[in-house]
């Protein structure tokens, strides 16, 4: 399961950076003509045209660069303020622990998608936008996981052994709960690539994520709507590439989390970081 | 227990003065403007006029003033006008919920229904091909994305074979139908979304469902069940299931957070009249009153959710002591 993941996302990856190998032609060039738009897969392009008469698999090839990026970089942040808020909680526990973890159920019942929404209307929708936005909102699910993981590391011998021999609390933390703590925080960061890259092409079918003429899966999509009785490939392709994505990461996820962590294994809970 | 109850009734204002806060916040930095965005365009639109109506509707006050003017006015229940129609956004809210709710409701309904009679059985017959399948099936959900799904209903059900009507809650012409004919019109207006908007749900619900009830087989009193000599379809529905199924109960409010992100999403793909549909157009243009209104709601609507179901589940399951 975990191989096939892990094949398919290294694929994916090769494809996002060779993109303009890849693609037979420019993403943007236009051809309105109208003998050719919205031609059907065939020898014209193995999955056909879009209503401006651009080539859809060059156009799907660099979607694929946009998914990725935004996926990565949005579980980047969410990473980075889900272990610190988290390592604080579960290190120091007591009152600091309770105030960051009555913040981070906050977080975590916020309608979040609509807010998304919200924010990236009105400061402006684009890419660098929507990976922060999703980061700030995704973080507490990965915070739970850490102080919980903290909590029971701290009580450790060898932790306190290191304490007892005058390691101070930064050190503690960071040479010696931190590492124990990572392989969870792994699988978790790769199933949330997932779910970020799901919540990304939402956006853009909305029109706040990817701003035409840049082409992502999810503007493609919102693109081929007007065409559902006519071009069912502009619907299609761009959903399919989306599942087969999402899919590669969960599957290297939950994979890696069998073999990292046989405690984690029947536990996976209802609250995705989903919009 | 009353503890708990405090402070999850006293978490909602705080929590909306600071979704609020947030919203006016991000309003005030955006570089749009309503008054401009309207009329900014419009040659017959003088400077003078415009910087009027930046004054009525106090978008020239600096942000705290805004904000304290937006607090009074919530205090007093006044949400203040649309700026597009200039109808109350209390008003334009209330039109929009029931639509919302009766979509939201069923896909609950549905989620419930489903879901746990496939994780019931996929925990029962372990490790069997219904267990697997099922297993694949929730693999696959989990990373589908949900509004493409619709798009696909829509192209099959609603086009290629015209079962059902793709979009509208309820068209004009209903009005001139009998009663029961006009019932059967919502209905078949309602499978569409309903089934886009419970799907995300089906998954994670089922799982859930599963890994509870083989936690529950663990127990000794299934054990003893199983020792009293029940026959294992007793042991498992009337033993295992009722008890297993209590923590789903506070699934039941997580779950209202992408409900409520969905019915945006569904909504607007299904010209359903409802909530989510009101807060994306009045968001797409810039309609500050209704954005913080439909923002403010939902996310009470929300809390409050997560409340109820706090509460059923330690009134069903005595065990259960909040802190």
């Amino acid at each position: 399961m975990a191989t096939v993941g892990g094949f398919l996302v290294v694929a994916m990856v090769l494809a996002a950076l060779f993109a303009p190998a890849l693609a037979p032609h420019d993403p943007a060039a236009a051809d309105p003509r109208p003998e050719s738009i919205l031609l059907p897969p065939g020898p014209g392009g193995v999955m056909g045209t879009d209503e401006l008469g651009r080539d859809l698999f060059s156009r799907m090839v660099y979607g694929g660069r946009v998914s990725l990026s935004v996926g990565l970089i949005a579980v980047g942040i969410s990473l980075l303020i889900g272990l610190t808020v988290g390592a604080i909680a579960g290190y120091f526990g007591g009152w600091v622990d309770s105030a960051l973890m009555r913040f981070t159920e906050m977080v975590m019942i916020f309608p979040a998608f609509y807010f998304i929404l919200m924010v990236l209307a009105f400061l402006g929708p684009s890419l660098r936008n929507v990976m922060v936005v999703i980061g700030i909102f995704s973080w507490p699910g990965l915070c739970r996981l850490v102080r919980a993981e903290f909590l029971s590391l701290r009580e450790r011998e060898y932790v306190l052994a290191a304490r007892s021999l005058g390691a101070g609390h930064l050190r503690l933390i960071r040479r010696h709960i931190l590492p124990n703590a990572l392989a969870p925080v792994f699988v978790y960061a790769t199933l949330a690539v997932g779910g970020a890259i799901l919540v990304e092409s939402s956006i853009s079918f909305l029109g706040l994520g990817a701003q035409p003429p840049t082409a992502s899966w999810g503007n493609i999509i919102a693109a081929g709507r007007h065409y559902v009785e006519s071009a069912w490939w502009m619907t299609l392709f761009p959903g399919l590439a989306i599942l087969v994505t999402v899919l590669s990461y969960n599957l290297l996820g939950e994979g890696l989390r069998d073999r990292l962590d046989p405690r984690l294994r029947e536990g996976r809970d209802g609250k995705s970081a989903r919009g | 227990m009353v503890n708990y109850l405090l402070r999850r009734i006293l978490i909602i204002p705080v929590m909306l003065l600071m979704i609020s806060l947030i919203t006016l916040g991000v309003m005030h930095i955006s570089p749009g403007d309503p008054a401009a965005l309207r009329y900014g365009l419009n040659p017959e639109v003088s400077a003078t006029a415009l910087d009027r109506m930046r004054e009525l509707y106090g978008l020239d006050q600096p942000f705290l003033t805004q904000y304290r003017g937006w607090l009074i006015r919530v205090v007093s229940l006044d949400l203040g006008n649309s700026f597009i129609d200039d109808r109350p956004v209390q008003t334009i809210i209330l039109e929009r919920l029931p639509a919302t709710l009766l979509l939201n409701i069923l896909s609950l309904a549905l989620i419930f229904a489903v879901a746990i009679p496939i994780g019931v059985v996929s925990a029962w017959r372990r490790g069997s091909f219904f267990d697997r399948s099922a297993g694949l099936l929730v693999f696959i959900g989990y990373s589908t994305p949900t509004f493409w799904l619709a798009l696909l209903l829509i192209m099959f059900f609603g086009v290629r074979l015209g079962w059902f009507p793709i979009s509208g809650m309820r068209p004009w012409y209903v009005q001139f139908m009998p009663p029961a004919a006009q019932l059967r019109d919502l209905a078949s207006r309602l499978v569409l979304p309903v089934f886009a908007t419970a799907f995300g749900g089906l998954a994670g619900l089922s799982r859930y469902a599963r890994s509870s009830v083989l936690e529950v087989l663990r127990q000794d009193y299934v054990r003893a069940a199983r020792a009293k000599g029940l026959t294992e379809k007793r042991v498992v529905w009337k033993h295992a299931v009722k008890n297993a199924l209590l923590p789903v109960v506070t699934i039941m409010g997580l779950t209202l957070p992408s409900l409520i992100g969905g019915s945006v999403i569904f909504e607007t793909i299904f010209s359903w009249p409802g909530m989510g549909r009101l807060g994306y157009n009045a968001i797409m243009n810039y309609d500050y009153p209704v954005v913080m209104g439909v923002g403010v709601l939902s996310a009470f609507l929300t809390l409050v959710g997560i409340l109820i179901s706090d509460l059923a589940y330690a009134w069903i399951d005595p065990r259960i002591r909040y802190r």
